[in-house]
């Protein structure tokens, strides 16, 4: 094994041959269906998504809103679920995965078509399920809400489209490899071995009562930890040296991140059932393991901060910056406090509460998300050979969504430490202890809308960038940097 | 790092030894668990449920009961789940062994029900819970199942099947009309019914 003394980012542009440009363009253009068309389809269901849990937590203050079968919150809690999961995050991490892959092997793909397929029949497959929720066909099992006939289907649609990325691996036309790469393939690796997991033990051949739970922890963890994690993680290992054009901080320590972060997230899955009617040694494995997730979270923080140190003023002027200094901060915060709330003395008080939705939203909307876009603000251009067409519109998603990811965050945390403290004091009743969470649960309304509102404005945006209109020059390669 | 296969292997056994040594292993452990009896010569535990208990744990899934209440009671010491009544004594992984779909949850927005037949053992209680979760427990923001009922004629009921809505209700029962769970709702009524931790199990025993 080698390590790469080069920067992390390929180079600044301006140093590269014109024929260099005129390669990478051409990279672009072979990619620009189906990432364009992922893009899309997941800005499409990250509104769809965000107007779903905002429906979902107004019901948590006024139960009669919207209160018809097809809209009972126990059904709008699983199609938000599926929309934001598999909807937004799955779609546009693939599309970030997919460009990243071509764009730092610099090769072409070349059976764009296969990835388009596969994301048509990924998103059909969600279409349907979404109804199948909608009409009552939903599993009651985390993360596999939608019917398991849909599986197969997501499974196919899957290796379609994430296939190119390993295909651009192998196919690589450069000496050095970079950790975005590794991440990407890991993320590529691991979600079919989870999902065939997950599906054949939950929902084709259920196994042992409780060993379910234990399966689907393992699956819900896996999935965030190791496929989107991965990806996000990779976005800001691509963005931040990439923009700032200088190398990682301590590149040789990313190797040692990458290795544990696999580990560590493959056994971290069971924290979360600590008390449950599992086997103890199983919970205390994962409770360490959900602790030494630290040691990979430390090395993406030095990387990513020591990297943002010192330009620090260009993240609040350039808008890919600002959302990925937010996504590094997000992902070291969750990360410290995944681990924190894992142990047994602080999983009692917060396990079933708000507070790991609070995390699970930190996780997904702070640093998830923010990474993802940032990728995006950078490559859409370059795909649209244009550039956007509002940079205010970019600071108002901003200004929209990390307000709203604090807030909702800051909120349910809080809620879920006090909620936790009546639950186990056992002198409220349930009744009472939902009278008493009602100006939590507003507040996390409001901040659910300027979230809503900022997806709104991400997306009506890439609709205008990518709206047909007669200015594009197909000739040029400036866009190619 | 550059070897594909390398980190394939490297990634792909990483992960399947997590999943041999969390799931699989258990999967093993627990497959010779079976219904027992705490004591010589008493009844085996955990029992199959009637049929009208599993259709209603149908409709428990279809409405997506699980994203608010769990079905699993702590050890004492962890929480206060046995100090709230919520069992007698914690889960064990026995309680679980013949379900098909473990629904054990992951928040409590509302109260465990891993006992709820036990601590609710009269129908009209859960009937009047289920079209109004107010009028059973005041404050609370559990949404109405109204669509679980339907409205009959007066006469046309048997009358231990009607919901005795208050007539102040804003959706009481027009004049010569009377409220009457459908087969769903009632069904869904045997499934919370029969959700019970009663029983000694070998490895929980309930307090005397």
């Amino acid at each position: 094994m080698s390590f790469p003394s080069a920067p992390q980012a390929e180079g600044h542009a301006a140093s590269l041959a014109e024929n260099n440009l005129a390669r990478v363009a051409q990279i672009d253009r072979s990619l620009r269906s189906p990432v364009v068309l992922l893009t899309v389809l997941a800005a499409l269901w990250l509104v769809l998504g965000s107007a779903l849990a905002l429906i979902a937590s107004i019901k948590l203050h006024l139960p009669e809103f919207l209160n018809t079968e097809t809209l009972t919150y126990g059904r709008v809690r699983a199609l938000q679920q599926v929309a934001l999961g598999y909807g937004w995050s799955f779609n546009a991490a693939l599309a970030v995965a997919l460009w990243m892959m071509h764009r730092l092997g610099r090769v072409e793909l070349r059976q764009g078509w296969v990835a388009v397929l596969g994301a048509l029949g990924w998103n059909a497959a969600l279409a349907y399920g979404l109804f199948a929720i909608a009409l009552g066909q939903q599993t009651g099992v985390d993360w596999l809400e939608m019917p398991r006939e849909v599986g197969p289907v997501l499974g196919v649609s899957f290796l379609l489209v994430g296939l190119w990325s390993v295909v651009a691996f192998s196919r690589r036309q450069t000496s050095h490899v970079y950790a975005s790469q590794w991440y990407i393939l890991a993320a590529m690796f691991c979600l079919p071995v989870l999902f065939l997991g997950a599906q054949v033990m939950l929902l084709w051949f259920p196994a042992r009562g409780a060993v379910q739970a234990i399966a689907s922890g393992w699956y819900t963890h896996g999935v965030v930890a190791l496929f989107l994690a991965p990806i996000a993680i990779a976005a800001l290992y691509y963005v931040v040296p990439k923009v700032l054009a200088r190398p990682l901080r301590a590149y040789y320590l990313a190797v040692v991140g990458f290795w544990t972060f696999v580990l560590f997230g493959g056994w971290a899955g069971v924290q979360s059932l600590v008390g449950g009617p599992i086997p103890v040694w199983l919970q205390s494995t994962s409770v360490v393991a959900a602790v030494m997730t630290i040691i990979p979270i430390f090395i993406t923080a030095i990387n990513l901060h020591g990297t943002l140190a010192g330009g620090w003023s260009r993240v609040w002027r350039d808008p890919v910056l600002s959302f990925a200094g937010f996504g590094a901060l997000c992902l070291t915060l969750s990360g410290l406090v995944g681990a924190f709330m894992s142990t047994r003395s602080v999983s009692v008080a917060t396990r079933f509460t708000d507070f790991t939705v609070g995390h699970a939203q930190h996780v997904a909307h702070g640093f998830i998300a923010m990474a993802l876009f940032a990728v995006l603000y950078y490559a859409l251009p370059r795909l649209a050979r244009r550039e956007w067409p509002s940079a205010a519109l970019i600071r108002t998603h901003f200004w929209l969504c990390a307000p709203g990811t604090v807030g909702v965050v800051a909120t349910l945390s809080v809620h879920g430490w006090i909620q936790g403290a009546q639950w186990n004091a056992a002198v409220l009743t349930p009744a009472q202890i939902a009278a008493a969470s009602q100006p939590w649960n507003v507040a996390v309304t409001a901040g659910s809308l300027l979230m809503t509102l900022g997806h709104l404005v991400f997306c009506g945006h890439v609709l205008w960038l990518l709206a047909p209109r007669g200015e594009r020059r197909d000739d040029s390669t400036q866009h190619a940097r | 790092m550059k070897n594909l296969h390398l980190i394939y292997a490297g990634v792909f056994f990483t992960l399947v030894f997590s999943w041999g040594g969390l799931v699989l292993s258990s999967q093993v452990q627990q497959a010779g668990l079976v219904p027992a009896a705490s004591e010589e010569g008493s009844a085996l535990y955990p029992r199959r449920p009637s049929g009208a208990a599993i259709q209603g744990k149908d409709v428990y899934i279809s409405q997506g009961c699980v994203a608010c209440h769990t079905q699993q009671v702590r050890p004492a010491g962890l929480g206060g789940d046995i100090a709230r009544g919520w069992g007698q004594r914690p889960t064990v992984a026995r309680d679980y062994i013949l379900q098909d779909r473990l629904l054990l949850g992951s928040l409590r927005t509302g109260p465990d029900l891993a006992d709820i037949g036990g601590r609710q053992s009269s129908d009209d209680w859960h009937y009047l819970h289920l079209f109004d979760p107010t009028l059973t427990s005041p404050g609370s923001n559990m949404p109405a199942f109204r669509h679980l009922f339907e409205l009959r004629r007066a006469s046309a009921t048997p009358a231990k099947d009607v919901v005795r809505i208050p007539a102040t209700h804003p959706h009481a029962a027009p004049a010569g009309q009377e409220w009457v769970p459908t087969e769903r709702g009632r069904n869904l009524v045997a499934y919370l019914r029969s959700l019970r931790l009663d029983y000694n199990s070998p490895e929980a025993k309930l307090k005397e």
